[in-house]
């Protein structure tokens, strides 16, 4: 009987099944590549010799469609960019026009945004990490977290009223404060998840076939993941530990303390790991945020772009005259050129925005993280056997709505 | 060692390419230049090996379409960034509309490879001495580059949204 080879000698030997190669279509609609796009695998028996990959499926020309939209009606387009964390994308573009017009926001809503997109990441990082686990054939670590994202995405409808595409915030702030309902599903998840979120992690982080199905899977290094512009958790598993949250602090990410994780080898294992640990460092920093959580307003004074209440739209003059500007979209807008990122919830999220002054951006490009190192998946998985394939794809986080724009 | 200001920077760029950096600003405190097109390879180049820079990631790439701007209608933007000295840095090349090419930056940054297809398959910049430049999320069939200004959203003609009335006047 022949001993098992591990991944490494699999991929290094030159050994053929029977020379002939086999073409496979990976997708487009293939369960796990949970989104629609394509990877041609040309085969040799289980092992991959090279993929072709083709995307696309879902373009929705969002680049487009912002150079026609007043400002605040982009925020609902960035919600389905990577709609397992929206919060992140609406603050990321908010943050981005707020920039731009120099607007002054207060440290409460810094704080209360904090809060949100942690949330998100919370989110974003589970289903990503409960997926790799049914790609593994671990089907009950993936019906346990998704308890707990209920919970978050029952903190989202507190906010606004939706959970997936979520439209979260204004520019400016809030719409309004944290209700007491918030307050109280806020304190009960962060009494209650860190427990669900160690029995989950109990599950699978030293589960001998999970570790064995993940290590040395789809690994690559870190010169080559910065050669591909790798950002995120992704990067920070083959050890780099660049974070634009530490880097370059916005909504007053410098106030908080947490570390950033990292990994070694930058294999499914590491990704699945840095994941988990910065769902961790996320609870540490709501719970810093909502302890130290400032007094003051949910909102900017900008009456240009944020909408006033409906009470003083009926009684007052002015207010009506603020309203009907910004819902035209007539509010007057700087002309400029600014580029804002936020660590979204698989990698730098940027927002290149050119202003020349009209109704609507003259461009606004998406530095889509996804987008970027989802390239480089042909070399991560050469080599590779085909279930080691899918288990790469899921914890790379490729979420279809980003990749596509 | 003390962190780089943008003047620093800019002045090792422009004594290396004392010809070269035609207009620059710093709008948000971001490090902008215009270069000249022939030359982003190289300066981009000779900034990541550069031992002080080191602007070692490249951010994104995006083009851009200025229709009456005549004889720069396109522009490429990169947007670099250094983190051994944490600054960031946005490059421009602008180009006619009769030579819409530029070499490509694959050999510097493998992840420029999606990027100038993406700019290509919107823009119909051609990256010169790209390994594949094809199209990447529009149809390969498609016979026009959607985001150049010309391609309106909505029907032009349509008086009650004209966008005079909405402080644009220049389309």
């Amino acid at each position: 009987m022949s001993e098992l080879k591990t991944k490494e000698a699999f991929a290094q030997s030159s050994e053929t099944i029977d020379g002939n190669i086999a073409t496979i279509n990976f997708g487009p609609t293939h369960p796990s590549t949970h989104g629609i796009f394509q990877n041609v695998l040309k085969v040799d028996g289980e092992k991959i010799i090279s993929s072709e990959q083709t995307l696309g499926y879902i373009h929705r020309a969002f680049e487009k469609l912002s150079e026609r939209r007043p400002y605040n009606q982009i925020t609902p387009i960035t919600d389905r960019l990577n709609y397992c964390s929206s919060p992140i994308n609406n603050m990321g573009w908010e943050m981005t026009v707020e920039k731009l017009i120099g607007a002054e926001i207060p440290k409460r809503v810094q704080y209360m945004r904090v809060i949100i997109m942690e949330l998100a990441r919370i989110a974003d990082h589970l289903i990503c990490n409960s997926v790799t686990g049914v790609d593994a054939g671990a089907l009950t670590s993936f019906f346990y977290p998704f308890t707990e994202r209920e919970k978050i995405y029952e903190l989202y409808e507190e906010i606004c009223g939706a959970r997936l595409t979520t439209n979260i915030g204004r520019i400016g702030g809030f719409e309004r404060d944290f209700t007491p309902a918030f307050h109280t599903k806020l304190q009960s998840f962060l009494k209650t998840f860190p427990k669900a979120f160690e029995e989950f992690d109990s599950m699978l982080a030293r589960n001998r076939i999970f570790m064995d199905r993940t290590k040395g899977a789809g690994p690559i290094s870190a010169e080559r993941a910065l050669a591909y512009s790798f950002s995120g958790p992704n990067l920070r598993a083959t050890g780099v530990d660049y974070d634009v949250r530490a880097m370059h602090p916005y909504s007053s990410y410098e106030d908080f303390d947490f570390i950033i994780p990292v990994g070694v080898n930058g294999d499914t294992y590491d990704r699945f790991m840095v994941r988990q640990e910065e769902i961790r460092q996320s609870v540490r920093i709501i719970e810093q945020a909502y302890k130290n959580l400032p007094e003051g307003s949910y909102k900017a004074d900008l009456p240009d772009f944020y909408l006033p209440e409906k009470t003083d739209v009926y009684n007052n003059m002015e207010a009506l005259i603020y309203h009907f500007k910004i819902v035209m979209g007539e509010t007057e807008i700087p002309p400029g050129e600014v580029y804002h990122s936020v660590e979204g919830g698989n990698g730098e999220l940027g927002f290149y925005l050119i202003s020349d002054g009209g109704r609507t951006p003259y461009r606004l490009q998406f530095r889509r993280p996804c987008f970027i190192y989802y390239q480089a998946y042909p070399e991560m998985i050469s080599g590779m056997s085909i279930s080691d394939a899918v288990l790469t794809l899921s914890s790379m986080n490729v979420i279809a709505g980003e990749l596509d724009a | 060692m003390e962190m780089l200001n943008n003047e620093a920077i800019l002045n090792l760029i422009q004594e290396a390419f004392p010809n070269d950096v035609l207009f620059h600003e710093e709008p948000y405190g971001l490090l902008t230049m215009e270069v000249t097109a022939t030359k982003g390879h190289e300066i981009i180049h000779w900034l990541k090996n550069h031992e002080q820079l080191s602007v070692n990631y490249l951010t994104n790439i995006a083009g851009i379409h200025y229709p009456e701007d005549l004889g720069r209608e396109f522009a490429v933007v990169y947007q670099l960034h250094s983190w051994k000295n944490l600054f960031r840095l946005r490059l421009k090349c602008y180009l006619s509309k009769d030579a819409i090419q530029i070499a490509t930056l694959v050999d510097v940054f493998d992840g420029a490879n999606w990027m100038e297809r993406e700019t290509y398959d919107f823009y119909g910049i051609e990256f010169v001495g790209h390994p594949d430049l094809r199209r990447i999320l529009n149809e390969d069939s498609m016979d026009y580059f959607p985001m150049r200004k010309e391609y309106a959203l909505e029907d032009a003609t349509r008086e009650d949204k004209d966008d005079r009335y909405f402080g644009r006047n220049n389309l």
